[in-house]
């Protein structure tokens, strides 16, 4: 049986097929085999976040098919993520199967830290970089705590990428502020939706960000499409691509 | 009304300059909490508690409500029911006749608002004077509150200069908050000497004890209650709590969450009625056992109405309290409102980006982020989600249960918007394109890398 299963968000295998192959380097450079199921499309998110509960489970049903015989499955994106952690759960009901997928089910950065175990990060990335923790990583998978709770302050992705040499990660004024993606929210609260990017544009801008990093293309593409689009000149990183010719050791 | 929230929220946000600072002055307050809430080594613990305490008060409600009623009618209180709102407007009039009472001050309580008590009493001809200076602010202005604590914070100090210069005959060009504080605090003065019953809310019912408690920052409250023989105080079925020993929890946590302050400035327990003067309390259900019914709607009853969701609402802030079709603006508001009436308010739902914001920082750790979700779930099966909408997941579904059209229609999207980008403008990506640019699409999927990727590795091995 394959160790991991690799599950590549349908929008990240269309638009960012680059965040995909990172990140099936960075599990194959740890020596695991990997299996990129063919048959995945999307795991159903932007059908229940609509509430369209109905086109969304059949999606699910067979996201549950295609992956249950994984011992891991590792996705690039903390959203599509928490889709099958949090949410499968609820829309399939609490099945063993469904449990248990939800239970393996990880992102990148919480698979590289809490399951492999890697601990030092040997690379380059000699960059002013403005991490974009996006909502669902931190409030849904708990990645990082988030400033709402008075929590011990901890950051998974951080710990990776504060490893990287010559790196210098920005402080953001407003450390988690969301990004005003929200899936179909771009578009239904297109007014709201675009001033939140902004905000947060402007935050990483006087932060003195050269890049903003993040570990879910979703939330950049909306950022990378507001700041082309008025002539900013930051560009947007995936973690996999930060993490792609590093060595991580465990 | 599916469009009420984009549509106020567009028109709120074309003002840049005014949304920006409507925005700060709410971060600013989110930054206090953040504060006062550090100070507290066992804030998580405290909600952990406060959470629990609802949650059992909320599964015994009944028998609590009995037992404050008991023990505040042992006091010397008189307790009344309400079923609506309706049926609370008739019983304070009923008092309020009686008494022949013909001026009336209140301090804050949304939950004569959700009534509509004020047009209802002044119908009557009687005149109710809202003494919060945020909420007398609204009244002359002749709005509804924008927040639930602070209910003029959409309001420029310049533009409540203007106000009561037009309404209470200060001089022309005054801004200087001091200033304006005092004016009416002058105003407001002349209105309590001259009140004949005080209305209140109750910020916590103690079963245990029969008395109730009202948090205010500006004393308002114990002003309107002490003058006048009468004091009314309206509260929601969900405002008891069963011991005085929990009391603390809360307290604790609602002044810290609302301002960042470690105590309100005051904190009024009352027990008993005036020497000489009657006290009555009318319990309303309004629709909230029907909340009270379902176990996952029901947390939102535990709602301590501190205002934090909606001061962290990164939407809230840029959208402003008007563009919520129900009463209470925010994550809180959509939750109650969607709760309470999903058709007439099917937009709230759908104004969030789902950042679970709010969730982290109710104090009482309602899931608000989940419960707007399961309500869009709702909008989804009562057919309240617009037709494009639905017809674009239908047609999305269709083809992501099948890899084949999945890829082919990838593709062919790909080569479209590389081929004639203008196309992209016609289609669903148009609102999209309003103020953002599409990704530049690349030749290939990660399924075509991998193909690759995966060949190249294989014939490394051989």
């Amino acid at each position: 049986m394959a160790q991991v299963g690799l599950f590549i968000p349908c929008y990240v295998d269309q638009f960012f097929p680059r965040v995909g192959l990172a990140t099936l380097r960075i599990l194959r450079g740890l020596g695991l085999s990997v299996v990129y199921p063919r048959e995945q499309t999307c795991c159903g998110q932007p059908m229940y976040n609509t509430g369209c509960t109905r086109e969304a489970r059949p999606l699910a049903e067979r996201f549950v098919r295609l992956f249950s015989g994984f011992e891991a499955v590792v996705a690039p994106s903390a959203s599509c993520v928490s889709m099958v952690k949090v949410h499968y759960p609820d829309l399939l009901g609490e099945t063993p199967e469904v449990k248990a997928l939800a239970l393996r089910t990880f992102d990148l950065s919480e698979y590289l830290v809490d399951v492999i175990g890697v601990t030092r990060v040997e690379g380059d990335y000699p960059r002013k970089v403005g991490l974009h923790r996006s909502c669902h990583g931190i409030r849904e998978l708990r990645e990082s705590s988030s400033s709402e709770r008075m929590d011990a302050p901890f950051d998974k992705t951080r710990q990776l990428l504060s490893q990287l040499r010559g790196i210098e990660l920005v402080e953001l004024e407003r450390p988690d502020e969301c990004c005003g993606f929200g899936g179909t929210f771009a578009v239904t609260e297109e007014a709201v939706s675009c001033m939140m990017g902004r905000d947060r544009i402007a935050d990483h801008v006087r932060a003195g960000a050269e890049v903003i990093a993040g570990y879910d293309m979703s939330c950049l593409m909306h950022l990378d499409g507001l700041a082309r689009r008025d002539g900013t000149a930051l560009p947007v990183v995936h973690v996999a691509e930060m993490l792609e010719k590093a060595r991580l050791v465990r | 009304m599916i469009h009420f929230h984009p549509e106020k929220a567009r028109a709120f946000a074309q003002d840049d300059a005014r949304a920006h600072w409507h925005d700060k002055a709410l971060w600013f307050v989110r930054v206090k909490r953040d504060r006062g809430a550090a100070t507290v080594p066992e804030w998580e613990r405290l909600r952990e508690a406060a959470a629990g305490i609802k949650a059992h008060t909320l599964s015994r409600l009944a028998g609590y409500l009995e037992e404050f009623e008991r023990n505040a009618t042992a006091n010397g209180m008189q307790v009344h029911w309400a079923r609506d709102g309706e049926e609370h407007n008739r019983i304070v009039h009923g008092i309020l006749e009686r008494h022949g009472v013909t001026r009336m001050v209140k301090s804050k309580s949304m939950l004569t608002e959700e009534c509509h008590l004020n047009p209802y009493l002044e119908a009557r001809g009687i005149e109710v004077v809202d003494t919060d200076l945020g909420e007398r602010i609204v009244q002359l202005a002749g709005e509804p509150p924008s927040h639930i604590v602070m209910p003029a914070i959409h309001r420029k100090k310049e533009e409540i200069g203007e106000l009561f210069h037009e309404k209470l005959g200060t001089p022309a060009g005054l801004s200087d908050p001091t200033l304006l504080t005092e004016k009416a605090r002058q105003h407001l003065r002349e209105k309590f000497l001259g009140a004949q019953a005080g209305l209140t809310g109750v910020n916590f019912a103690i079963a245990e004890t029969g008395g109730f408690v009202v948090v205010t920052n500006e004393g308002n409250a114990d002003m309107g209650t002490t003058l006048p023989p009468v004091h009314v105080a309206s509260m929601g079925i969900e405002k008891v709590i069963p011991r005085l020993a929990d009391l603390g929890v809360f307290t604790r946590l609602l002044a810290r969450s609302a301002t960042g302050q470690p105590v309100s400035s005051y904190t009024t327990h009352f027990h008993a009625p005036l020497p000489g003067g009657e006290l009555h309390v009318v319990i309303v259900d309004n629709g909230r056992s029907r909340m009270l019914a379902d176990a996952h709607r029901r947390q939102a009853l535990g709602c301590i109405r501190c205002g934090a969701c909606l001061n962290t609402c990164p939407v809230y802030r840029r959208s402003g309290g008007y563009s919520y079709s129900y009463l209470i603006p925010g994550p809180i508001g959509s939750v109650l409102g969607g709760h309470r009436d999903l058709r007439g308010h099917a937009s709230l739902p759908f104004a969030s980006s789902l950042c679970g914001s709010c969730t982290d920082v109710c104090p009482v750790k309602v899931d608000l982020h989940h419960q707007l979700l399961v309500l869009r779930q709702e909008a989804g099966e009562q057919g309240l989600v617009p037709l494009g909408k639905r017809m674009g997941m239908k047609a999305a579904s269709f083809a992501m249960a099948r890899p084949g059209l999945f890829r082919a229609g990838g593709r062919m999207a790909r080569w479209l918007l590389w081929a004639a980008p203008g196309l992209a403008r016609i289609g669903p990506a148009g609102a999209w394109l309003r103020g953002r640019e599409l990704p530049v699409p690349p030749r290939e999927s990660f399924a075509e890398l991998y193909d690759r990727e995966t060949a190249g590795s294989g014939e490394d091995r051989s």
